[in-house]
């Protein structure tokens, strides 16, 4: 029995191992797409021009094909001296952003763009998805069902042991209906304590906890619009995500980035959840007004003033959370704790936030573990010595995030 | 037989209260509902109807408190961010401390645009990072809620608004061009910005017999006299006491509160250190009248009477060939520390200082001459460089009171001083003032004398203001605002713009000032940066010692007469001058001497409270117990040159029995005694009593000691004292030696300590110590453990770690009366016992907090596990966990866990619950000072704030661990967590404290207790088996006396003794 438990854990181990250093080997070669949508989507398409030139065939139309390598690590210089550089400022009116890309990555990138389809757009197969079906009704029925059968079927061997006992003579006391049956009545109430037990704990856990929390907001801000058909990166809004314990909501000029150039929505039609439209142009004129921005003249020209979202994600005061902490150590993506965000028109709490839901993704989750021998993995972990011998020995294959303390309760609550 | 350390009187004779009170340790009554007294529950006190009621009304409020819909919690982001912050990232920011006159360079941790923590600048080479109690609660200043909102003008009794600065200009002007001749003086607390001054001299130009008067409230204008007939220049030099193999002190209290105690303890402590083999270390020697927290860490000490200051400097003097003769001293004792401090400054000439803390000008004269005569001068004292702390003349201030009560003063302007408090004939001062036309006011709170002014301009606070200081000629510490300015304030300098009629405000000003200065923009950019600018090298000058008023002043010492009694006035470490009391960490923040809180009071001896009071606290058991256990203290009324006090008596060993010692910065008062909570705060109002009147004036300098006539005034008066609080029962918890043994014999300090553990070990028979000794597993650390080291040598009780603790980690103020029972929230005490001779002990701090055990007694016992243990060795406490049965500070043996018993905080579900507390006098106000919306930007976010019915104490700042550990995973590189500063460790001036990562051998931590001081390493009450990761090093004493913990038979005795608490207790439980 041990044996074959080693064997199989050593196996899968290897296979593990294998398919690491298989996905390993494709992240090695610069990904295009990724790289397009960290650093270039926020304000380029591939297909269409958008608050800069679109990406498809920029090399045809540059001076040289070498001449997009040279602008994208040296914008702030080329934009006084490159003529061209200067034609399409005075077109598009916006800087770009100067950026740090190895010759390979920006290669990558507008081969990328150069290969990009627009997706055939599907139909959407039946409106959304259908919501997963609740089987809890259908079982509690069947369970009262089968109490009733069991219940009459007791009454039954109650009164055919009577009519036998009356056959062999033995005298009994009239039988006493059910709902004077002492032990029924016991039974009853043990039922109804458990079940009004269950339901009360359940409830005063609940408390303050708001899954599904979907709030409206003073604009309607589409994450789909956005991060979904407009592949802006989560961080080039919630930059705070990468640094600070809060992920941060922009502020308005973080907005006004990209929206002094976007005037109007021409998107797909948004539709609310009651089926009301929603006029997307209006809503960037409500921006406008929180930034003081004149779209005519293209100047602040009024007095701004911040935009009082709703928060939708909140923690109790004594719970640390540190975003930082879990986006760039932990290289979580944002979708494992807030779903598929970019598919939310408007923004719902999608987990709990419950600490049951913590711990168990901290038991699950594995370290980006140091390995001596590779050199792979966050360097800060060499420090678990005796980790290191185990994985060495055999002992074990990964270090989760519970086995360097991540569930004890100072990680969180101080 | 071993040596005895004892914290009060009643732990030295081991009397039956104390012991009482040791296994009280809440003082706490029952819960109404546990007050059954064996009665039936219908006779009870509270019956089951109650019971009922107490139910009822707790089913309601849960239900009412839960049912509620979650508040809709909104999210504002900024309008435009600033590039260089991000929400939930601190940023620090170098500037300077300014209080009047003392200069301290700071780092700010500012989070959110709030600066909610000061850090000492490792950049100064004066601090080296070191900072104070005083500065550490500088920053609760900043959000005080009496700071005043806006200028005002007097209007009847009260003051109106003036809404604009431009109509303030006006104003004043205009009155100012009315004064028909009369000067303008400008009257300040010591100015050492260099551009203020300009400023000023720029101002006094433009108003013709203008003059500007510094004045400060605990004067040092004895010296600056002093230097002035010595060297030909009023000032005050700079110090080294690290140059220094011998120091002596004639009641300077250095390390506390005498000039510059932050620059003074890092020096010190660099020659108190013991480090390499044979190691060697300063001799201090102190001569005081009073136990100051400097004579406490002094190798010898010897009390005197002030009178004989004089007598003592002289002899001093004789000794080392001068030709003064000195006046007998009929005190044996003192003889022979005069002689024992003469050979010692003979022997060492050129590395000895004197230091004497006296306003006397012939005194200080003296004290130059023997400076001059061991050679102290270019050395221990450079006179190249000055010490521009203090420069107040005392005979300045005394004819400006004059003048202005002679109506000779067109217009008076006020900066950061408040003589209408501190002058000693305030009522002089009050009259004059109302003599002078135009008053106009610069402080920043409503406090005596902006009252009395007919105009308030409120400046900034340093941590709103641009600025700069010259703690030193030639090092420069700059201001630079962490916040906007939160009120409409306008700083002093440029106020005095205005009225010089400079279009400039004082911003532009200054950068013009310093950009010229340092050569450019780049510079001053670099120069805000570091916060510093000082010169490459260290100018060294002897100066040329003029001997001519040495004979004269002699002469006029040997005159002196005492009287019966005496008094002293000084400062205590957490006050000061008395300008930041209406801070409630500074209020709270125990004495390190008294352990006292929140008030001051008459410090006497045993044998003058057995003379004055017929109280015997060391003879007899029984009056020692009826004055130590009851909280209600007797009090004395002191009288000097017709005006007096009444005080409550604090008796004290190690005070000359002839003298009585008060502090000054308490008893703060407006001119109608019912709005001084208003105007000057309901912190320091009913704090204490003002003893600023019996400061005299002997014609030349203002004089901190007199004779004075003490009488029993039959009265009684709370004192909320922290010390046995948390007792260790007389456990062994101290390890000293003297040096001269320890360099013989390393081993010896801890003898006693490593024969025990060598025996437990031997009987242990092969079981692992660590693993097989505990009833739970071993808890495995297999990255990182943390642990902390002090150094008891370098510890001088300064007591700035406390209020850095309390910052950092928002520690609640729980005020007077919860204090007195035992209820202050201190994660981090300074422990004081004394030892040794009654007359004259000596005195040894430790510091105290969470020893993070790994085998915790504290975590057996807690029946919801909301302490535990971690993975890196903290001992972990839950707060939302904790259901409050308290059975862990029950069973912790250093008493460090607090524990939440009201709603301190304001952190509980219900608002205002605090209001009834207060009516009912079991809460002081001060707690809801705390608790004003504008006090609680203070707090530190990434620690919760705690709610009533918890247990509370060190968390090793988990939030820095964390926070530092976090930074070291996203830099891949695990040196970062091989040396963390936690809060307290930061902010001490002597670098007293060492925290690290244990398992690393390179850190710190791991050096001191395995290579570096393994000979002195000793973890507190060891021998329990609860395996502390706090570790402490040993206390040497570079004295010829005998300073050891020894001790016979070293097993029996301890039997004996344990065998003697348990009998102890069984008797406690009897009477139960």
């Amino acid at each position: 029995m041990s044996l074959n438990r080693r064997i199989f854990n050593q196996l899968s181990a290897f296979f593990l191992f294998i398919a690491l250093f298989s996905f390993a080997n494709t992240s090695f070669a610069a990904d295009g797409e990724a790289l397009f949508k960290a650093n270039c989507a926020n304000c380029h398409k591939p297909l269409e021009d958008y608050i800069g030139p679109m990406l498809q065939g920029a090399r045809k139309r540059e001076p040289n094909p070498e001449w997009a390598v040279k602008w994208v690590n040296n914008v702030n210089a080329m934009l006084e001296t490159d003529p061209y550089a200067k034609a399409m400022l005075a077109k598009y009116n916006a800087r770009m952003t100067q950026f740090n890309l190895k010759e390979e990555e920006i290669t990558a990138i507008l081969d990328y763009a150069d290969a990009y389809k627009a997706p055939v757009p599907v139909a959407p197969a039946g409106g959304a998805a259908a919501p997963a079906e609740d089987n809890s009704l259908l079982f509690g029925i069947l369970t009262l069902i089968l109490a009733v059968i069991a219940l009459i079927l007791l009454q039954v061997n109650s009164s055919l042991r009577k009519l036998a006992d009356e056959k062999d003579g033995i005298l009994r006391a009239d039988p006493v209906p059910f709902y004077r049956n002492k032990s029924y009545l016991m039974l009853g109430i043990l039922v109804l304590f458990c079940f009004g037990g269950y339901t009360t704990i359940n409830a005063a856990m609940g408390l303050g906890r708001m899954q599904g929390y979907q709030p409206e907001q003073p604009i309607y801000y589409s994450h789909k619009v956005h991060a979904g058909t407009n592949q802006i990166s989560c961080l080039y809004c919630h930059g705070g995500a990468q640094d600070s314990k809060h992920a941060n909501v922009p502020s308005v000029n973080t907005c006004m980035n990209c929206h002094k150039a976007i005037k109007e929505y021409k998107g797909e039609p948004i539709v609310r959840e009651d089926g009301s439209a929603v006029n997307g142009t209006a809503e960037i004129q409500k921006l406008y007004a929180y930034a003081g921005w004149n779209a005519d003249k293209k100047v602040y020209d009024q007095p701004g003033k911040p935009i009082e979202w709703v928060k939708i994600h909140n923690l109790p005061d004594h719970v640390y959370f540190n975003h930082s902490q879990h986006v760039k150590v932990g290289k979580q993506n944002c979708q494992t704790c807030h779903g598929n965000i970019q598919e939310m028109p408007e923004v719902a709490q999608f987990s709990d936030l419950s600490m049951g839901w913590c711990i168990n993704c901290h038991r699950e989750s594995k370290v980006d573990f140091y390995n001596k021998a590779t050199g792979e993995g966050n360097k800060f972990y060499s420090i678990y010595e005796k980790f290191h011998n185990d994985i060495k020995a055999g002992k074990m294959d990964s270090v989760t995030v519970e086995k360097i303390g991540g569930t004890e309760c100072q990680k969180c609550h101080y | 037989m071993e040596k005895k350390y004892w914290q009060n009187f009643g732990e030295l004779n081991q009397s039956e209260a104390y012991q009482q009170t040791a296994e009280n340790e809440f003082k706490e009554d029952l819960l109404p509902l546990e007050d059954l007294d064996d009665k039936g529950l219908m006779d009870a006190k509270s019956p089951r109807r109650d019971f009922l009621k107490y139910l009822g009304f707790s089913t309601a409020a849960a239900t009412l408190a839960a049912s509620c819909e979650m508040p809709v919690r909104n999210v504002v982001p900024y309008l435009q961010k600033s590039d260089n912050l991000i929400p939930g990232v601190a940023n620090y920011y170098a500037s300077t401390c300014v209080n009047e006159g003392d200069v301290t360079s700071v780092i700010v941790k500012q989070r959110d645009g709030r600066p909610i923590k000061i850090e000492g600048n490792e950049m100064s080479s004066i601090t080296k990072g070191g900072t104070s109690a005083l500065v550490q609660a500088s920053v609760l200043d900043l959000y005080d809620t009496t700071r005043l909102r806006y200028p005002m003008q007097k209007a009847g009794a009260d003051f109106k608004e003036i809404t604009t600065f431009e109509a303030v200009d006006k104003i004043v002007l205009e009155a100012m061009k009315g004064l028909g001749g009369k000067p303008v003086v400008l009257l300040t607390s010591t100015i050492n910005s260099p551009s203020t001054l300009q400023i000023i001299a720029e101002f006094l130009a433009k108003n013709a017999g203008s003059r500007h008067v510094q004045y400060d409230a605990v004067s040092y204008s004895g010296m600056i006299l002093a230097n002035e007939a010595c060297y030909g220049k009023k000032y005050i030099p700079s110090y080294h006491f690290d140059n220094a193999k011998v120091i002596v002190s004639i009641g300077a209290d250095f390390l506390g509160t005498w000039l510059s105690p932050v620059e003074f303890a890092s020096q010190y402590a660099q020659n108190r250190r013991i480090t390499g083999e044979k190691p060697t270390m300063s001799q201090h020697i102190q001569f005081e009248s009073s136990l100051s927290l400097t004579g406490s860490n002094a190798d010898d000490r010897f009390v005197h009477k002030p009178s004989e200051k004089g007598a003592i400097a002289l002899a001093l003097l004789a000794k080392l060939g001068g030709a003064v003769t000195a006046p007998a001293i009929s005190d044996a004792a003192l003889n022979k520390g005069i002689e024992l401090a003469a050979a010692a400054l003979s022997a060492n000439k050129g590395a000895a200082l004197v230091v004497c803390g006296s306003n006397d000008v012939n005194l200080q004269i003296i004290v130059n001459a023997i400076n001059e005569a061991i050679g102290a001068n270019g050395k221990t004292i450079n006179h190249a460089v000055s010490s521009n702390y203090r420069a107040g003349v005392d005979a300045d201030m005394v004819k400006l009171v004059e003048d202005m009560n002679a109506g000779a003063i067109g217009a008076l302007l006020i900066h950061a001083t408040n003589p209408a408090y501190t002058y000693n004939d305030s009522k002089k001062f009050i009259d004059g003032l109302a003599k002078v036309p135009v008053t106009i006011s610069f402080n920043a709170t409503m406090n005596e004398t902006t009252e009395r002014c007919k105009f308030s301009i409120p400046a900034h606070h340093w941590l709103e203001s641009w600025g700069d200081a010259q703690p030193k000629t030639g090092y420069i510490s700059l201001l630079q605002p962490t916040i906007n300015p939160l009120f409409k304030t306008r700083s002093f300098e440029t106020s005095l713009l205005k009225f010089s009629e400079d279009a400039l405000d004082y911003q532009t000003y200054f950068k013009t000032y310093w950009v010229a200065k340092l050569g450019g923009e780049d510079a001053f950019n670099t120069a805000i940066q570091n916060g510093v600018v000082e010169p490459a090298t260290l100018l060294v000058g002897a100066g040329t010692f003029n001997a001519g008023g040495v004979a004269a002043a002699a002469e006029k010492l040997a005159t002196a007469k005492g009287g019966a009694y005496e008094l002293v006035v000084y400062q205590k470490i957490s006050m000061g001058n008395g300008n930041q009391a209406n801070n409630p960490w500074l209020q709270e923040l125990p004495d390190p001497i008294t352990k006292v809180t929140w008030d001051n009071y008459a410090l006497v001896s045993p044998a003058l409270a057995k003379a004055i009071l017929g109280i015997d606290v060391v003879g007899n058991q029984r009056e020692g117990d009826g004055y130590e256990v009851h909280p209600e203290k007797p009090t004395i009324t002191i009288t000097v040159n017709g005006k007096s006090v009444e005080l409550p008596v604090l008796i004290i060993p190690g005070i000359h029995p002839n003298v009585v010692a008060v502090a000054v910065g308490y008893g703060r008062q407006s001119a109608d005694k019912d709005k001084t909570a208003q105007h000057i705060g309901r912190s320091a109002n009913g704090a204490g009593q003002n003893v600023y009147p019996l400061v005299g004036f002997d014609g030349t300098s203002f004089s901190y000691s007199a004779a004075a006539d003490i009488k029993k005034a039959g009265n009684t008066y709370m004192l909320a004292q922290t010390q046995v609080h948390g007792s260790s029962e007389s456990r062994p918890v101290i390890y000293e030696g003297s040096l001269k043994k320890f360099v013989e014999n390393p081993e010896h300090i801890l003898e006693e300590a490593n024969h025990e553990r060598a025996i437990l070990i031997a009987a242990s028979k092969g079981k692992d110590f660590v693993k097989d000794a505990t009833i739970y597993p071993d808890y495995e650390k297999p990255g990182i453990k943390w642990g902390m080291s002090i150094d008891l040598n370098t510890c001088t009780g300064c007591s700035a770690c406390v209020v850095a603790c309390t910052a950092e980690n928002n520690v609640s103020v729980v005020g007077k009366i919860q204090v007195s029972k035992a209820h202050e929230m201190h994660w981090l005490r300074i422990d004081r016992y004394f030892t040794g001779d009654m007359q004259n002990p000596d005195v040894v701090f430790q510091p105290m907090m969470c020893q993070h055990c790994d085998n915790a007694p504290c975590e057996n016992v807690c029946p919801v596990a909301a302490t535990n243990h971690s993975s890196e060795g903290l001992n972990q406490m839950t707060y939302n966990r904790c259901i409050g049965t308290r059975y862990c500070a029950n069973n912790c043996p250093f008493k460090v866990r607090r524990f939440n018993w009201l709603d301190y905080t304001g952190a509980d579900s219900f608002p205002d619950n605090q209001n009834p507390m207060v009516e009912q006098g079991y809460m002081n106000e001060s707690v809801l000072q705390m608790n004003d919306t504008l006090t609680r930007m203070v707090l530190n976010p990434d620690v919760t704030v705690r709610s009533r019915g918890v247990i509370e104490k060190c968390s090793f700042c988990v939030q820095r661990l964390q926070e530092t550990k976090l930074n070291a995973k996203k830099a891949e590189d695990p040196s970062l967590v091989r040396n963390v500063k936690t809060a307290c460790m930061q902010a001490c001036p002597t670098h007293a404290i060492s925290f690290g990562n244990v398992n690393d051998k390179e850190s710190d931590v791991y050096k001191i207790r395995n290579v570096e001081q393994k000979h002195r390493n000793f973890y507190v009450l060891e021998q329990l088996h609860i395996l502390p990761n706090v570790s402490y090093l040993a206390k040497i004493k570079n004295s010829e006396r005998e300073v050891t913990n020894e001790k016979e038979e070293v097993l029996e005795g301890a039997h004996a003794e344990e065998k003697n608490i348990v009998k102890t207790q069984v008797e406690g439980n009897i009477k139960k």
